[in-house]
């Protein structure tokens, strides 16, 4: 069971009308491993994750986290479309954080983080309450438990975005793109919450255009351009002697811009 | 002094001390105060020409103000108005969430109710409940059946003709506040884990009801005057009182004058309420005067002034150039 993969995806396709985002994707995620997915914007980075969560169905291949098959579920042994309940159920289980933070503005960042504990899970409001202290303390915000997102800069959002989405302890977080919102100077803030998250043995796969994290932190990158993987492997390998002339192009574009 | 010199305060505390002071410029208040004036003047004349005409009795309004009946008329208009109001918030957000659902048939079903609705009078809708029983005898089912004269009563015929049509609008203000809400935040909300009814009532609406209630308000104050209407079906709110009292005494005026009174009291009544629920629901949202950037940096050394009175010094230097 241990060898089992967090995520593992085959030949996934998906698109919208005619419009072809994802196509012939293939990807492993195994436990506690760190994967970046790097890659111009339109490429359909986004749209891989949301699919990974199942908030966008698919439309051929096959996406498992961990023993189930998103969108299906086990009858029998038929795989039959999944019930809002299950997906709901799964989604729980996953943390995601976005690039526009996207936090409740009517709820306090203790609140906001003990959401899903409070709305979901139907913990105690003392049970909910303690361990969202605790993640304060663990994202550095302890002293903000009062403060409304509106009272908040980018990077402290991003925190409090980033302790919600592990507060129910999911095995698997999915980041999607959760610095390029941000000044320059709070980046670092937020970055170093997810390296936290990546050492404590937690997999992830993070959307970002950071490649000096990702070659710090990942285990994985993959470089996807119009739908496609084009080029995956060891940070150094794609990052620092990439092969394929679009993962070059596409390095050289993020290398100006950042200088 | 604030009202004085409103300008002077926070230009100090921007730039450190009182070395400097803005002082008030005189043109506009003159022109507040003297335009006031006028005004007051006109307002104090057309006051005289109707009490110095001696015609109005006012023991008469005094008489009937609060008498019994009155007060019946008034506690029938605010249980109209209520039971219409709460039938419409739930009516409307069911239809609301039917007019933005991706199923075609709730869709329409909830597109048609509008048309219908929005689109005919209401008086012709309350006569119209009063008088179902014409093609409608009798309501039932299976055996047990009721003639439906002994259902539709006046106050029945009221309830249902103002509940229906104010769904209607009250609707259209619903989704307009859902539709107002990103949506980002029901992303946010599935990602961790919520259902689609539960994100709906713990996370849409409460951010909507900010964005809803100042049309709601003005839907419901307009609900209390409209419940008026019904008196043409004989039901005893508060015009309906009031007129029937005047067919017996023909004072006309006066107990216009008292249902006016009945109205604008409980017009203010609402109109206050409204305001402390404004506030109520504008919680985590910062009030006017911090608007701009909601990345204002809150981690600051003590001794360098904030970015919302940089702003608000950068405002005054526009405004007083
Ligand atoms: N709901 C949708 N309906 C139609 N087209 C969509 C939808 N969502 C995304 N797309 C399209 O799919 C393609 C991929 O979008 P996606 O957001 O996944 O890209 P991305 O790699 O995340 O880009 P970015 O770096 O700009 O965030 C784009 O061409 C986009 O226009
Ligand atoms: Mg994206």
């Amino acid at each position: 069971m241990t060898t089992q993969p967090m995520v593992r995806i085959h030949d996934l396709k998906k698109a919208f009308g005619h419009h072809v985002v994802l196509e012939g994707v293939d990807m492993e995620v195994s436990r506690g491993e760190v994967v970046f997915v790097i890659g111009p914007s339109g490429s359909g980075k986004s749209t891989l994750l949301r699919c990974i969560n199942g908030l966008e169905p698919y439309d051929g291949g096959e996406i498992w986290v961990g023993d189930y098959l998103v969108g299906a579920e086990l009858h029998g042994d038929r795989w039959v479309e999944a019930s809002p309940k299950v997906a709901a159920q799964r989604r729980s289980r996953i943390g995601m954080v976005f690039q526009r933070f996207d936090l409740f503005p009517n709820m306090t960042a203790l609140e906001n983080i003990t959401a899903g504990l409070r709305l979901v899970h139907h913990q105690s409001p003392k049970e909910a309450e303690a361990r969202g202290r605790e993640l304060l303390e663990r994202v550095g915000l302890s002293e903000r438990a009062d403060s409304y997102p509106g009272q908040l800069s980018g990077g402290q959002q991003q925190r409090i975005a980033i302790a919600r989405a592990i507060a129910a302890k999911p095995n698997l977080v999915l980041f999607d793109e959760p610095t390029s919102a941000l000044d320059p100077e709070l980046v670092g803030e937020v970055l170093d919450v997810i390296r936290d998250l990546a050492e404590s043995g937690m997999s992830l796969i993070v959307v970002t255009h950071e490649i000096h994290f990702a070659l710090d932190v990942a285990d994985v990158v993959y470089f996807v351009d119009g739908g496609r993987v084009v080029e995956s492997g060891s940070p150094e390998s794609v990052i620092k002697n990439p092969r394929h002339e679009r993962t070059i192009s596409f390095l050289q574009r993020i290398n100006r811009e950042s200088l | 002094m604030a009202i004085l010199d409103p300008v002077a305060e926070p230009a100090m505390n921007a730039r450190g001390g009182a070395s400097r002071v803005i002082h008030a410029r005189l043109a506009p208040r003159l022109f507040t105060a003297s335009s006031a004036a006028v005004v007051l003047l006109i307002l104090a004349g057309a006051v005289y020409l109707v009490v110095s005409s001696g015609r109005l009795r006012w023991a008469v309004i005094g008489e009937y103000i609060f008498s019994t009946v009155m007060l019946n008329g008034v506690k029938t208009t605010l249980t109209i108005t209520l039971v219409s109001l709460i039938t419409s918030i739930v009516l409307g957000t069911l239809l609301a969430t039917m007019r933005m659902s991706k199923n075609f048939i709730l869709k329409a079903i909830a597109s048609g109710y509008i048309w219908f609705f929005r689109g005919t009078p209401v008086i012709v809708q309350v006569v119209f409940w009063f008088n179902i029983a014409l093609f409608l005898p009798k309501v039932g089912f299976g055996d047990w059946t009721v003639s439906t004269n002994v259902i539709v009563t006046p106050m029945n015929a009221a309830l249902l003709a103002m509940s229906l049509n104010v769904s209607a609008f009250m609707c259209e203000v619903i989704r307009g506040g859902l539709l107002a809400v990103d949506r980002g935040q029901t992303e946010a909300a599935m990602s961790i884990g919520m259902r689609p009814a539960n994100i709906l009532l713990r996370i849409v609406l409460p951010q909507a009801v900010r964005v809803i209630l100042p049309p709601a308000g003005n839907l419901a104050i307009d609900l209390l005057k409209a419940t008026s209407l019904v008196y043409v079906i004989g039901t005893k709110e508060i015009l309906g009182t009031a007129t029937s009292i005047a067919g017996q005494n023909f004072y006309v005026i006066e107990l216009l004058i008292v249902a006016c009174c009945w109205y604008l009291i409980l017009v203010t009544i609402a109109s206050y309420l409204q305001g402390k629920l404004e506030k109520r629901f504008s919680r985590g949202y910062a009030p006017a005067s911090t608007k701009g950037k909601k990345t204002a940096a809150p981690t600051q050394a003590p001794d360098t002034p904030s970015a919302n009175q940089l702003e608000s010094a950068t405002e005054i230097e526009e405004a007083t150039s």
